[in-house]
């Protein structure tokens, strides 16, 4: 059906190519940010002194302007930043204008998402179901893994489904971060921003736009179904 | 021996209770809703973190330990089986996490006749079902004390009287000491040694089960199915009268045909509304049991206009209801000699 649409569309291999690129990006993104969101998640349903803190730091993406979240990525995880020169020196890792950079531009907006959407899977385990496992022996990692987990099942799907659709649309951290490099970088949005840039790109810009509705209207499709699921 | 000193102060209501139960052995937390029970064994298996409580079992002290340290097994209300485990998963949960023990797999499954449900889910099980398994699931993980709350609140009429015989089996094959919290005069007669009665978050009284089914002074007297409790044997069979004989503290009591051996050790049930009371010797009466007796006390419930007379009938303690009316006549007071009239068909056998 994608393949028939696209067809219709008539887009070229580069544009092809660009929206490869997107979804890989996001792929990435979520095989990067989940295990994070999973952790933070687990943390802040323990209550200890500093947790609102620790929340509000996870939030920060969410309030900061992209392009601010993206500077601040740069002047740590750039060449010459404090992450980023012991990447390079350590293991000979790039990560600013990088596929790879995008991809954790993307992971670092979107975490707060995906930490939320877990959180509420953790929530709604009951915990009658961890005091009967108390009174089994389970203490309180193990009654994590053995019992939590499995039952947020739903609430982790649903963090992978919004983080790669959120991902999807990443715009501003991406642009600052790893820049607007065509094939390795550039991205559905930032491919039609650059269209728009272009004298006569509003055609490409108008299908590349189309595209983007498309996938984001099947990745909404997607985490409404997971989120059924859930409330169920 | 089971020493229990809890202290709690919630918003509107005040717990503070002590008692002792013996070890092994039933002990049943008996009261109406509200008075405290359930927050109890709450307390107790460190579910609740009680402003003050010590829990002492065999000298050791238990409110130290972390609660899932204390290998204390708890049934809930609810079952409370993991959706996302089969019955057997469920099963091996507290097995695979306790030290080894004496309780046995394939016995508890036998025990509660839970083997054919080994691979199904919890969501496909009926409430009974689920009750035997959520025991099972307790009594796998090797509980030094076992807590079971109102385990039975959950099932209907019939599903009850079905379960029964797997709490009586229970009572019978289990060494351990257990804490019932149950509201039901049904349940604490059949399956208590020992009752703490509780009333608005504090003991009203505590003892074994048949001196306090009878005492005219608590309120358990006054209940509607209020009975006394007795403790005996079974003497005999008269196969060609259908009847069998109950012996309990010297004397025999007559009872409809029951398929026990003999020496089996049971426990009568005798229902308050069904002991009547004589002064003389009734001649030529259907009754088969008139059992000599002295009057302890006589209660009054106002409520519905009867005399509660608790009387000693020489091994254990019955009570009867008549109305007032009747107590004035026969002028019963504390010291009364009376003979106690009670029908065969009226007794309960419990088999101890």
């Amino acid at each position: 059906m994608i393949a028939g649409l696209g067809t219709s569309l008539r887009l070229s291999p580069d544009e092809w190519q660009v929206i490869f690129l997107t979804l890989h990006v996001a792929g990435l993104a979520v095989a990067a940010a989940l295990p994070v969101a999973l952790c933070l998640a687990a943390i802040l349903t323990v209550r200890f002194p500093g947790r609102f803190l620790l929340n509000a730091v996870v939030h920060l993406p969410m309030a900061l302007p992209p392009v601010v979240t993206g500077w601040l990525l740069l002047i740590l995880c750039g060449i010459e930043g404090p992450v980023g020169a012991w990447l390079w020196q350590r293991f000979h890792i790039r990560l600013a204008f990088t596929t790879r950079g995008a991809a954790l531009a993307c992971a670092v907006m979107v975490l707060p998402f995906m930490v939320r959407a877990i959180r509420q899977g953790l929530e709604a385990v009951d915990p009658k179901l961890q005091q009967a496992a108390r009174t089994l022996g389970a203490g309180r990692i193990d009654r994590f893994f053995s019992v939590t987990l499995p039952l947020a099942g739903p609430g982790v799907l649903m963090a992978a489904a919004v983080g790669f659709t959120a991902s999807l649309g990443e715009f501003g951290a991406v642009i600052t971060f790893a820049a607007n490099i065509p094939g390795t970088t550039q991205t559905l949005p930032l491919a039609i921003y650059s269209a728009l840039q272009t004298p006569g790109g509003e055609a490409e810009a108008a299908r590349l736009a189309i595209c983007s509705v498309i996938l984001a209207l099947l990745g909404l499709l997607l985490t409404e179904r997971i989120g059924l699921r859930l409330r169920r | 021996m089971l020493q229990v000193a809890i202290d709690h102060k919630f918003r509107d209501f005040t717990l503070s209770v002590a008692f002792k139960a013996p070890t092994p052995g039933i002990t049943v937390l008996f009261g109406p809703s509200g008075s405290g029970k359930s927050t109890i064994l709450a307390a107790v298996a460190g579910l609740l973190r009680a402003n003050r409580a010590s829990i002492e079992l065999d000298g050791e002290k238990l409110q130290r330990i972390r609660p899932h340290k204390r290998h204390i097994g708890m049934v809930f209300q609810d079952g409370r089986l993991f959706p996302h485990l089969t019955v057997k998963q469920n099963l091996m949960y507290g097995l695979r996490r306790a030290p080894r023990g004496e309780i046995f797999v394939d016995e508890t499954l036998d025990m509660l006749g839970i083997e054919p449900l080994l691979k199904r889910m919890p969501s496909t099980l009926s409430g009974g079902e689920r009750q035997r398994v959520a025991i099972g699931r307790a009594l796998l993980s090797q509980p030094k004390l076992l807590l079971m709350d109102e385990p039975l609140a959950s099932l209907d009429g019939p599903r009850r009287a079905e379960f029964m015989p797997y709490l009586l089996r229970l009572r019978d094959r289990l060494k351990l000491p257990v804490l019932y919290v149950t509201h039901s005069t049904d349940e604490m007669i059949r399956l208590a040694d020992h009752v703490v009665l509780l009333k608005s978050g504090s003991v009203a009284a505590a003892g074994p089960i048949d001196e306090i089914a009878a005492r005219v002074d608590l309120p358990l007297a006054a209940l509607d199915d209020a009975a006394g409790v007795l403790e005996g044997y079974l003497h005999s069979h008269d196969i060609e009268r259908r009847l069998s004989a109950v012996a309990s503290g010297g004397q025999i009591y007559m009872v409809p045909q029951q398929d026990l051996a003999e020496r089996r050790n049971v426990r009568l049930r005798i229902p308050a509304r069904e002991v009547i009371l004589s002064l003389d010797a009734p001649r030529e009466i259907s009754v088969n049991n008139i059992i000599p007796a002295t009057v302890l006390a006589v209660g009054t419930d106002e409520a519905t206009h009867a005399a509660l007379v608790e009387i000693d009938v020489a091994g254990g303690i019955l009570l009867s209801r008549v109305t007032l009316d009747a107590a004035e006549r026969l002028r019963l007071r504390e010291g009364t000699r009376v003979l106690a009239l009670i029908k065969s068909v009226s007794i309960e056998v419990v088999a101890g």
